[in-house]
């Protein structure tokens, strides 16, 4: 009887060892199929992306031509010209105002759009996640129907409902409760809200998703060892929640920071973002070299954010064990 | 409300002398969930007391309301009617965070972004407890379930048995007046399903708290309870010592659902105060015990369970015989199925030892003896 068994164990053993050998190569073999599959979107990202980023990068330290372009020989202007301007009468160089203003004004309300983004998208996502099978997909759908039209139209629509003359302020004054139209168009406020209505559903997916995956029944775990609803919230949900969190907010701050339609038809041309004022450059401010640099100063910004962003929750991940 | 809740103190003062007030009470307590047509009717009109420091097993097939009466107690659901009293005080209205009472949960609920120490030290911190009892309390529950060595890690990177034992000291960590337990052995194999029994048997003793313990595993309800109620759609059928289900089951369902039984149609011919006489199908007249509940003279069903009959070769005095169609061979035990005048089928199970060399064989006319004391009459 134990003799067989243990005849019947080196059986398995031996099994077990060729077992192994097989799947590493069959691992090894499956890697290199992956690298083929991703062969494809690896070319067109090098085509389209590193390579114009890789003439912008050029462009930036060209000089400026006359009527638009470059001309072939180095120069600095276009770096400096990002914070710093020339006097055109002594060539003295000061800080420049206007664009520091339009950085900042970037960045505050890049950041206001993903935290309102946030406050309406996560009861949403928790919405959708706490339906039933059944109903959970027609909410989804309903939560893409946005995406269907053209964004220059649905930012339209919306300069419609808030101009002055437009739906709000018609049936406010009608109402007689104001006097004169409310100015909603062309202010940063308005710049906000018509970037948080278009990338709330790139805030809701990716926390739908987390929350999707939830386990319920560690609400009930938590309730059940005195934890109030508040609570349960902050210790238990958020907490396995946040990969969604932080991915949704990755994916509307960084459109955020470059969004160019939205800015341009809701804020005027007073209320530039950093968008804006690179398309300028390329247009009518004839000086290419310096909205490639402010291209790239984007691109260093939404590295540098995305880093201390991702640090500071990985940090607080750490914390909480 | 005020009706539930005198049904309910007459209900807890029902058991255990004076002052000693039961545990948990629920009182007449029906839960439907849906309505109308489709609605479910979970509980139907359940009362029953548990009584401190017991170990309470609610037993019963799929679907029978286990777990709905444990959530009701919980606070997880609102009965539809009644109330849940504890030690006496209705709590029927109390969210589940406002009732001293905890749950080990069948699928353990722990949770996944907390170390072993977390998960045990969270009920204490929510109750408000300063840091240095938090984490002197979660030392001794670490202890309690041996898991020291594992105090710092995830609760994904441990064995079955592990979080289970987690879940235990979790529930038990905040000093419940009662811990519930849906069937937190179910997910174990057998040999650690075993010792875990042992384990929670022994840490109801030493905590002293009132466990409620849900399972469908009739072994498990008799040899870890010490009172055990059997469930059926919705409803409680007898509750009693684990002895008592087992030898005087109230009806067929209880008989049928805790071990193996015989079961005969006899006639009830005298009653007395504690038992009475009936007359088997074989015309011989032996003495029974009764279910609780009302009997007249007439035709009763009684079960007689297969260990409590004797197979002898002289057949002429014994109470019942039969002709044995089949052995089985079980290990320890042999069962010998019978059938008796009238095609009835009996069972006799008989443990093996070595000196016996008794050898039947199929087709024998044998006799079956009862021990004193085995035939128990049914409720209907
Ligand atoms: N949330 C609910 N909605 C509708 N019906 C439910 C719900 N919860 C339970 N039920 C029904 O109530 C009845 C009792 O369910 P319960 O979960 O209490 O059974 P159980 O005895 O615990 O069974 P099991 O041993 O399978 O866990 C079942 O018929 C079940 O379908
Ligand atoms: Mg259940």
């Amino acid at each position: 009887m134990s003799a067989h068994d243990q005849t019947v164990g080196l059986d398995t053993g031996l099994k077990k060892d060729q077992a192994g050998a097989t799947a590493e190569t069959a691992r090894r073999a499956e890697v290199r199929g992956n690298v083929l599959l991703t062969a494809p979107a690896l070319i067109v990202l090098f085509c389209c992306a590193s390579g114009p980023l890789l003439i912008m990068l050029v462009y930036s330290f060209l000089t400026a031509g006359d009527y638009g372009g470059i001309i072939w020989g180095l120069s600095g202007d276009g770096w400096s010209n990002v914070f710093m301007q020339r006097d055109i009468f002594d060539d003295t160089l000061s800080i420049a105002d206007a664009h520091i203003s339009i950085f900042w004004r970037s960045l505050k309300l890049s950041v206001l759009t993903t935290v309102v983004a946030l406050i309406f998208g996560f009861p949403t996502a928790y919405f959708i996640a706490t339906r039933p099978l059944k109903t959970r997909n027609l909410w989804l759908f309903l939560i893409t129907i946005p995406f269907w039209t053209n964004l220059l139209i649905r930012t339209f629509a919306i300069v419609e409902v808030i101009r002055n003359q437009g739906v709000i302020n018609t049936a406010l004054l009608s109402f007689g409760l104001i006097d004169e139209p409310y100015q909603i168009l062309f202010t940063d406020f308005a710049i906000m809200v018509g970037m948080t209505y278009v990338y709330l559903p790139l805030m809701v997916l990716p926390i739908y998703a987390s929350m999707e995956k939830f386990d319920f029944r560690l609400v009930e775990a938590g309730y059940d060892l005195y934890a109030t609803k508040m609570k349960v919230l902050r210790r238990i949900i958020l907490p396995l929640a946040k990969p969604g969190i932080v991915a949704g907010s990755i994916l509307v701050f960084i459109p955020s920071l470059g969004a160019y339609v939205t800015p341009r038809l809701l804020g005027g041309g007073k209320n530039m973002m950093l968008g804006n004022l690179i398309e300028l450059q390329f247009g009518q401010g004839r000086n290419w070299p310096l909205g490639a640099a402010l291209s790239f100063t984007l691109l260093l910004i939404v590295m540098a954010a995305l880093i201390i962003y991702v640090r500071g929750v990985g940090k607080s991940d750490g914390q909480h064990g | 409300m005020a009706k539930a809740k005198a049904i309910g103190a007459a209900a807890a003062r029902q058991h255990g002398s004076v002052g000693d007030v039961a545990a948990v009470t629920a009182a007449n307590v029906t839960k439907t969930f849906g309505s109308g047509d489709d609605g479910v009717v979970a509980l139907d009109d359940v009362s029953v007391s548990i009584r401190q420091n017991e170990f309470f097993t609610l037993l019963g097939p799929s679907g029978c309301g286990k777990t709905t009466l444990l959530r009701l107690i919980a606070g997880f659901e609102l009965p539809t009617q009644g109330d849940i009293l504890l030690e006496g005080e209705p709590i029927g209205h109390l969210p589940p965070y406002q009732r001293p009472v905890n749950t080990v949960f069948q699928s353990y609920a722990l949770f996944p972004h907390m170390t072993v120490s977390e998960n045990i030290g969270f009920g204490l911190q929510m109750l408000g407890k300063p840091q240095a009892e938090v984490a002197s309390e979660v030392e001794r529950m670490l202890a309690l379930v041996r898991m020291e060595a594992l105090a710092k890690r995830r609760v994904d990177q441990l064995s079955g048995g592990q979080q289970q034992r987690v879940a235990l000291a979790r529930a038990l960590a905040p000093h419940p007046k009662v811990l519930l337990l849906d069937e937190p052995l179910s997910a174990l194999d057998l040999k650690l399903r075993k010792e875990m029994q042992i384990e929670l048997k022994h840490l109801q003793g030493e905590t002293g708290i009132t466990f409620i313990f849900v399972t469908h595993d009739q072994e498990e309800a008799l040899t870890m309870s010490d009172r055990v109620a059997v469930m059926d759609n919705g409803k409680i059928l007898q509750v009693g010592p684990p002895r008592e289900i087992y030898d005087h089951p109230a009806d067929r369902f209880v008989a049928n659902f805790i071990g193996e039984t015989n079961f005969l149609t006899a006639e009830l011919t005298s009653l007395s105060k504690s038992g009475g006489r009936v007359k088997l199908p074989s015309g011989k007249t032996v003495a029974v015990t009764l279910a609780d509940g009302e009997f007249s003279e007439g035709q009763v069903t009684v079960v007689i369970r297969p260990e409590h009959a004797r197979l002898t070769k002289a057949k002429s005095k014994t109470t019942l015989t039969g002709v044995l169609r089949n052995i089985v061979y079980i290990g320890t035990d042999t069962h010998y199925h019978l059938r008796l005048p009238g095609d009835t089928p009996f069972i006799v199970r008989t443990q093996n030892q070595r000196d016996t060399q008794e050898s039947y064989q199929q087709g024998d006319e044998l006799g079956i003896e009862i021990s004193a004391n085995a035939v128990q009459v049914l409720r209907d």
